[in-house]
């Protein structure tokens, strides 16, 4: 297992690393937690409860801000700050405007999720928070770009390492998707209306939400694995060539793939046809990039069973695979007819979020805790808990969701001999009653995992403080007695 | 004079442009990056960026620049026992 890091701590600016690390693991528990809870709303509607507050109209939109920007965010955030110090070999630029960034974006995120309980709604998925909060994000981000992009510019290494390539391609196209999303004529501070209408509005939509996909949710997590996985194994990337042409490949094919999301809708079909081409095109380089990650291990398998970050790593890797083969499948018109509007769907984005984007972002914390507390950590047995907890939890979510998802969509497309439809709607609900459940269950899992997570994190924490604490006292009485 | 730029906004004639463009980009890259032994080997030797503000973490130079098998990189690969230090 690779070691800590022997550097002094002053030469780059950790403390707000860490603090956008500790609050990733907040808003991801909190966040994971109210999924569970609206998984279980949509298994046992009583819990409801009667309170709009508690409805899952309103939670749902809870629930992905905040693993989304909460979690995700905040892990890109540190993650982000913490690489392109270390790639560039120069501490992080404009430290009161990162401060700003971290104020902004945690409180931006916090206030978001209190509007949205309180019913106020763009309606927009994944961007449902209302103008003045759009507003405030967008300068947030502008200041993170003006942070990340001076510190690249203050670079002791010539080249830019991959990993923030990356990183700038994220932060650049999420400041066009966000702004040009949004664009909406406000009439009261909490209400406005979108600037686009009708299939315009929904060819944007999609536009950005297939974008947030590719480049907040893969790319700046690509740039996160571009840098943990070679510093985890102890050993470089497998081919930077194949790195160069990963990213190059990624950028340009995402951005024309969002129409898939509205197949068999009024979007023209050539929309629709080129949104699927370009879809299974990215099956390559995404299997470039996922192949260039797990042969980085090539010569040192021996690590996956002694080092529990690299089993972190690496299956976040191998769902990375496997939910861009299956995304690429679903945007085929013939398998979306079934899957579309059914719960494969969620499934698949899951497999996604948790497989990958939640396990990378796990394994880049247990990497980046020792060395920023300089510590070791607590217990490597609750890291290995927290995999399996976190591994069977996501098995058990995707395959409830295939077996609901397509069993719903061959129901809803059966016919009898008469050319009638041979289930109604509501027996399609009951049908996918038990599958809701284990998708329940395996939620709870998940969340189970992270609490191990952040249990092991707390008492790292509190043992490196200890452990200071002591080394302080005894210099101090050395000194005294000198 | 500048009637020629009226091609250009016609949609059904940036788009393919745009494709052609975009797509002769990326072969520009291809090409760039898989030939030249030299420059093969120079952009090699960006991936042990990583390594660079840590030597002791800095992993060996390997053969596989040069198509050899690579040599096993001794590692400190060893469970970690519990609460050791």
């Amino acid at each position: 297992m690779a070691q800590s890091s022997a550097l002094p701590v002053e030469q780059y600016n950790f403390d707000i690393v860490r603090r956008f690390m500790i609050v990733a693991m907040i808003y991801g528990v909190i966040g994971m937690a109210v999924g569970v809870y609206i998984a279980c709303e949509l298994a046992w509607p009583f819990l409801n409860f009667d309170i709009p507050a508690l409805t899952f109209g309103r939670l749902r939109p809870v629930h992905t801000s905040l693993v989304i920007f909460g979690f995700g965010g905040s892990a890109l955030f540190a993650t982000s700050y913490y690489i392109v110090q270390r790639t560039c070999q120069a501490r992080l630029a404009f430290p009161w405007l990162a401060e700003f960034t971290f104020i902004g974006w945690t409180g931006g995120v916090a206030l978001g999720v209190l509007t949205y309980m309180a019913g106020f709604s763009q309606g927009k998925e994944y961007a449902e928070f209302e103008w003045p909060l759009d507003l405030a994000i967008t300068v947030v981000w502008v200041c993170y770009i003006l942070v990340y992009v001076e510190t690249v510019r203050r670079r002791s290494q010539p080249h830019i390492y991959v990993a923030n390539w990356f990183f700038l391609a994220f932060l650049l196209a999420v400041a066009l998707l966000h702004i040009f999303n949004n664009i909406a004529v406000p009439s009261a501070l909490l209400k406005s209306y979108s600037v686009y209408s009708g299939v315009q509005d929904a060819m944007i939509q999609w536009w950005y939400g297939h974008n947030a996909v590719g480049f907040f949710l893969t790319a700046a997590f690509l740039g996160m694995m571009y840098y943990f996985v070679p510093k985890q194994a102890g050993r470089p990337v497998y081919s930077y060539r194949l790195s160069i042409i990963h990213f190059w490949a990624l950028i340009f094919l995402y951005m024309w793939a969002g129409g898939h999301h509205l197949h068999w809708t009024a979007l023209p079909d050539w929309v629709s046809t080129l949104s699927a081409t370009f879809s299974i095109l990215l099956l390559m380089p995404s299997w470039g990039g996922m192949i260039n990650g797990i042969m980085t291990l090539s010569g040192a398998w021996d690590k996956l069973r002694s080092d529990p970050i690299m089993l972190f790593l690496i299956t976040s890797l191998s769902f990375y695979g496997m939910s861009t083969f299956e995304g690429p499948l679903m945007s085929l018109k013939s398998v979306n007819a079934l899957s579309h509007y059914t719960d494969w769907t969620i499934g698949h984005v899951h497999s996604g979020a948790l497989g990958w984007v939640a396990l990378v972002s796990f394994g880049s914390f247990y990497h980046l805790m020792p060395r920023l507390y300089e510590t070791r950590m607590y217990s490597q047995t609750l890291i290995y808990v927290h995999f399996w907890l976190a591994t069977i939890g996501i098995v058990l979510y995707i395959t409830s969701m295939w077996i609901a998802g397509i069993g719903q969509g061959l129901m809803l497309r059966s016919f009898d001999d008469y050319g009638n439809l041979a289930y109604t709607f509501i027996e399609t609900v009951e049908f996918m009653h038990t599958p809701y459940v284990w998708r329940a269950l395996g939620g709870a899992f998940f969340v189970a995992g992270a609490l191990v997570m952040v249990y092991n994190m707390v008492m790292t924490v509190r043992a490196a403080r200890i452990e200071r604490a002591t080394l302080e006292a005894k210099l101090a009485a050395k000194l005294a007695k000198a | 004079m500048f009637d020629w730029l009226l091609w250009f906004t016609h949609m059904e004639n940036s788009k393919p442009l745009a494709l052609v463009l975009f797509f002769g980009a990326f072969c520009g890259i291809l090409v760039y990056v898989f030939t030249g032994k030299q420059r093969a080997k120079r952009l090699e030797s960006y991936k042990y960026i990583p390594f660079d503000d840590e030597e002791s973490q800095r992993p060996e130079p390997h053969d596989f620049a040069r198509g050899k098998p690579r040599a096993r990189i001794e590692t400190q690969s060893r469970k970690v026992m519990d609460n050791e230090r």
